[in-house]
């Protein structure tokens, strides 16, 4: 019984530490554009992708990797510059209406480039599963979880200790009063792009080994990583995080106890829940509507 | 500003709308009525009944979104109900095919009523999680349930037929769907310009605003919610009937993203800009597959285009160069 719940926990918070990822990338630019971009899942697709293919072609494993988070940091720029930057000032829908646009975009050319099967990357310290407590826990999951943790240490460093990440926070919370005292905000914004983007891939390098990667995985993963972001609260980057592990755990222990087909009709369940409860997730500020 | 300066600004903004309205309703019929005599071939027939369909539901997405301003990322959750509706029905209840499009589009009411009364308090992102939610627990029901549903592989939905006439052929299907986009459109345009229509267009701008002044922001909202879905559910329920199969992507996260694209790319605020998004959307794929491999790639590069040049959707925008130019 307890290797069991051990097992569940484990499975889920590794599921649940890329939706925290993917969740985080949300939120940065989220807080910095009002964007919520569906291209999200693109990145960690990317991550994998290229991970996968310059792996193949004899690349060591860590330079194929940092190769994959420059390729998904120069799409998130381009993201910017070319589809972001010239639609300013346009409605929150519309913008969104773009990245979708740029997600569809980013996966026919990824099938053109790649190609329309699933890949795997071999696991980064061996595939035998570790016996923890009666738990079989596989190595790969202990990746996930401290690559993710570094992530989440990291932003906490930058937001709470640089200059830029105060400028950041200063833009997502005034964008006008920000400029004012001096923030470029353009760059703000790019640079939530491009940590986005960096963060995704690092995500998806991350979980290819257990998930398999193909053109295509970016789609739930967004709706995924989106569902997370909302039930933390949108705008939070520690809502973000607990959002996505709360969902890891949700889906794992709905998996494992109640059905698995129905594991993200549970998940959705809870969300709702909690959103009847507090209307703007977890940690997600309350705001006023002013006339 | 006093009441009677109100009226008057009212009743001068709705003559020339009036005038707008059944100009819209013209050109549309106009363009139902004479472009089969354009088609090469009865294929073009099928295509152009699927654009009338997906048409249809997206009129009715344009309602809850562009009007009353609220957000739905579940509407092919409706859609799958109506379809869905059209096969279980004679199946298991032994009713009549057609019979089952007004059960189903009642059945997809009766359930946005009863969902929509929690979810619709949420707002912005918070709601189109939760409709997101409401979508995949339908699409997931259609896919586990593989006894009743059959599953991912879909299931068969029997020929229609009225006193002994079976309908069927790509033609027929062609003037019932047409037929019913037209009504659908007549509906949306005389709700946009009824006191409801300016009590959901208020609550759009500010709830709090609209509260004030003595609308009741909840029962509008629903109501918008309950119209969207019978609209989706009779759109699936033809869809259904004119593909004699369904399958669960029917109802999926992407054919709701879909719609919702459709809305905005052709002018949120626009109900002949959702007609013209349907067409886009249902059109582009079918003349992109000459370009094979890259389809996919050319069709979001130019969703993307659409929306960074035409920001407010392609019938307002074309419509504000045109005056622009004049």
């Amino acid at each position: 019984m307890l290797a069991e719940l051990l097992q569940f926990l484990v499975s889920g918070l590794t599921v649940g530490a890329v939706y925290a990822l993917v969740a985080l990338g949300f939120t940065l630019i989220y807080n910095a554009s009002d964007v919520v971009n569906f291209a999200q899942g693109e990145f960690v697709m990317l991550g994998g992708m290229v991970t996968v293919f310059a792996f193949a072609a004899g690349v060591p494993l860590p330079l194929a990797a940092s190769l994959a988070i420059l390729a998904a940091v120069g799409v998130g720029l381009l993201l910017h510059r070319l589809a972001i930057e010239p639609a300013r000032g346009a409605s929150a829908v519309t913008l969104i209406i773009i990245t979708i646009g740029a997600s569809i975009f980013l996966r026919g050319i990824a099938q053109i480039v790649f190609d329309k099967r699933f890949h795997q990357l071999p696991a980064f310290s061996g595939a035998d599963p570790i016996l923890v407590a009666g738990a079989a826990i596989l190595p790969q999951s202990f990746w996930v979880l401290g690559g993710a943790l570094l992530v989440f240490a990291g932003l906490w460093l930058f937001f709470e200790r640089t200059l830029l990440g105060k400028a950041v926070l200063a833009t997502a919370a005034n964008r006008l009063a920000a400029k004012l005292v001096g923030v470029d905000t353009s760059f703000v914004l790019a640079l939530s792009f491009g940590v986005s983007a960096a963060i995704g891939a690092f995500a998806g390098i991350l979980i290819t080994p257990i998930t398999l990667t193909s053109f295509d995985v970016g789609t739930l993963l967004a709706l995924k990583g989106f569902a997370a972001a909302m039930l933390g609260g949108m705008g939070s980057p520690l809502g973000a995080v607990v959002g996505g592990l709360l969902l890891g755990l949700l889906e794992s222990f709905a998996a494992g106890t109640i059905s698995s087909a129905y594991k993200d009709a549970v998940a959705f369940l809870v969300i709702l829940g909690v959103l009847f409860v507090m209307p703007q997730g977890l940690f997600g500020r309350r705001s006023v509507e002013r006339v | 500003m006093d009441a009677k300066a109100d009226a008057a600004v009212l009743s001068a903004a709705a003559r020339p709308r009036l005038s707008a309205r059944w100009a819209t309703l013209l050109v549309l019929a106009v363009v139902i009525a004479t472009i089969p005599w354009f088609f090469p071939s009865g294929f073009y027939f099928r295509v152009a009944a699927l654009v009338w369909v997906t048409a249809l539901a997206a009129v009715g997405l344009q309602i809850l979104m562009g009007q009353a301003g609220q957000v739905s990322l579940g509407h092919a959750g409706f859609v799958g109900i109506g379809a869905y509706a059209m096969a279980l029905g004679p199946k298991y209840l032994g009713l009549d095919v057609l019979l089952c499009l007004p059960l189903g589009a009642a059945l997809a009411g009766v359930i946005a009523f009863l969902v929509g009364r929690p979810i619709l308090k949420l707002k912005g992102h918070y709601l189109a999680v939760a409709t997101l939610g409401f979508g995949m627990l339908v699409t997931m029901v259609l896919v586990s349930e593989v006894g009743i549903t059959g599953g991912p592989d879909g299931i068969r939905v029997p020929r229609a037929e009225i006193l002994g006439w079976r309908i069927r052929g790509s033609e027929t299907f062609y003037w019932i769907a047409g037929g019913a986009l037209l009504i659908g459109t007549w509906i949306a345009l005389n709700l946009q310009d009824s006191p409801s229509g300016r009590a959901l267009a208020a609550l759009h701008d500010s709830e709090v605003a609209a509260r004030t002044i003595g609308i009741d922001v909840a029962a509008y909202k629903l109501r918008a919610f309950v119209i969207a879905a019978v609209y989706g559910a009779v759109a699936g329920g033809l869809l259904a009937l004119m593909n004699g199969f369904v399958t669960p992507d029917a109802a999926g996260f992407i054919a709701s993203v879909e719609y919702v694209t459709m809305v905005v790319i052709g002018g949120l605020a626009s109900v002949p800009g959702a007609v013209v998004g349907a067409a886009l959307l249902v059109l582009l794929p079918q003349a992109l597959t000459v370009f094979h491999d890259y389809e996919h790639a050319v069709l979001g590069l130019l969703i993307m285009l659409f929306m960074i040049f035409l920001r407010v959707g392609i019938v307002p925008g074309l419509a504000a160069l045109l005056r622009r130019r004049a």
